[in-house]
């Protein structure tokens, strides 16, 4: 009855087991044990880690997961479509224009966020900040205020 | 029902339901935002097992994909610190969770009884997916191409939206 997705499953439980005794026991076995407090650190070869993680992240990181979530939803109207593409597309190229213009529809969105500058990165830095403090910030990512590090630290 | 169908369904089950008991019994809102991505896994594994594999592969790529990213996201911008849950529940809060809850406690048994359970398990379950590209593509075509023209609303508004709040910010 469901043979269709026995493989699914099989590819469920191996990558699972895979997993678990990979971390808690091969390893387990295998690995040297240094106790040493550098291991608890966050980047061990890297940066010390200042403050907290749970900082509030830039609103941009939420405008590039709404872009994503749509296109997402998009490419799963792309599935079924693509699966009888073939048989369909035999009959004439209606099939393939039906979906050139479902993308286009949704181009126009993409194109709208892009013209507007939703998906540029630094952009906002400059011109949120501006000053001469705001334009040192290299990574964009990181948009923990200065004064915040400081009571985190 | 087979044992081995009647394993995989429990299994299933406790995959969607033993995560949604842990999301209320989570002290951390992160957490329980991983907790329902393990409770929607079990979702998309029942549908996968009741032969609907479209129904399955988006809830993986939507919701499992994209709309926990979008609630993980939505966490990382709104926080500025951590916050417990014990915080935020107040004993204020207390008469209105019990109203709502009972709302929907009383909608579920009310639907749980108006359902009639028949068993359709004897049939041969066949994918869905190329059924629904033909539909799509013939009778439905319409609602297909409406559905970008949602899709298209919901992006630039989300967009606006998104902008706005980062201005003033």
């Amino acid at each position: 009855m469901h043979v269709q997705f026995a493989n699914i499953v099989v590819f469920c439980v191996v990558g699972a087991l895979f997993v678990i005794l990979n971390v808690s026991v091969v390893s387990r076995i295998l690995r040297p044990t240094v106790r040493d407090p550098e291991k608890y650190e966050t980047y061990e070869c890297g940066e010390p880690a200042i403050g907290s993680a749970w900082i509030r992240f830039d609103m941009r990181f939420y405008t590039i997961a709404l872009v994503f979530v749509i296109f997402a939803v998009e490419v799963a109207f792309m599935y079924p479509w693509a699966l009888v593409f073939k048989q369909l597309s035999a009959v004439g190229p209606f099939v393939f224009i039906e979906m050139v213009v479902f993308l286009l529809i949704l181009a126009v969105g993409f194109i709208y966020a892009w013209a507007k500058g939703d998906l540029e990165w630094v952009r906002s830095i400059a011109s949120q900040r501006g000053g001469p403090e705001g334009r040192s910030g290299s990574n964009p990512g990181n948009q923990t205020d200065s004064s915040e590090r400081k009571n985190a630290a | 029902m087979s044992f081995y169908e009647g394993l995989l369904f429990y299994l299933l089950a406790a995959t969607a339901v033993l995560p949604g008991v842990m999301i209320l019994f989570s002290r951390d809102i992160v957490h329980a935002a991983f907790w329902l991505l393990a409770s929607l896994a079990g979702v998309a594994g029942l549908y996968l097992y009741l032969g609907a594999d479209f129904l399955g592969f988006t809830q993986v790529m939507i919701y499992i994909g994209g709309i926990m990213i979008l609630i993980i996201f939505g966490l990382m911008v709104t926080h500025k610190q951590k916050i417990s849950l014990s915080q935020l529940a107040q004993k204020r809060l207390l008469v209105p969770a019990v109203i709502t809850g009972g709302i929907i406690l009383t909608a579920l048994l009310y639907v749980i009884n108006k359902t009639t359970w028949k068993p359709t398990a004897s049939e041969e379950m066949e994918p869905t997916s190329a059924d629904i590209g033909y539909l799509l593509m013939s009778d439905y075509l319409l609602p297909f191409e409406i559905a970008s023209i949602v899709l298209l609303v919901g992006l630039v508004g989300g967009v606006y939206i998104a902008r706005r709040k980062e201005r003033e910010a």
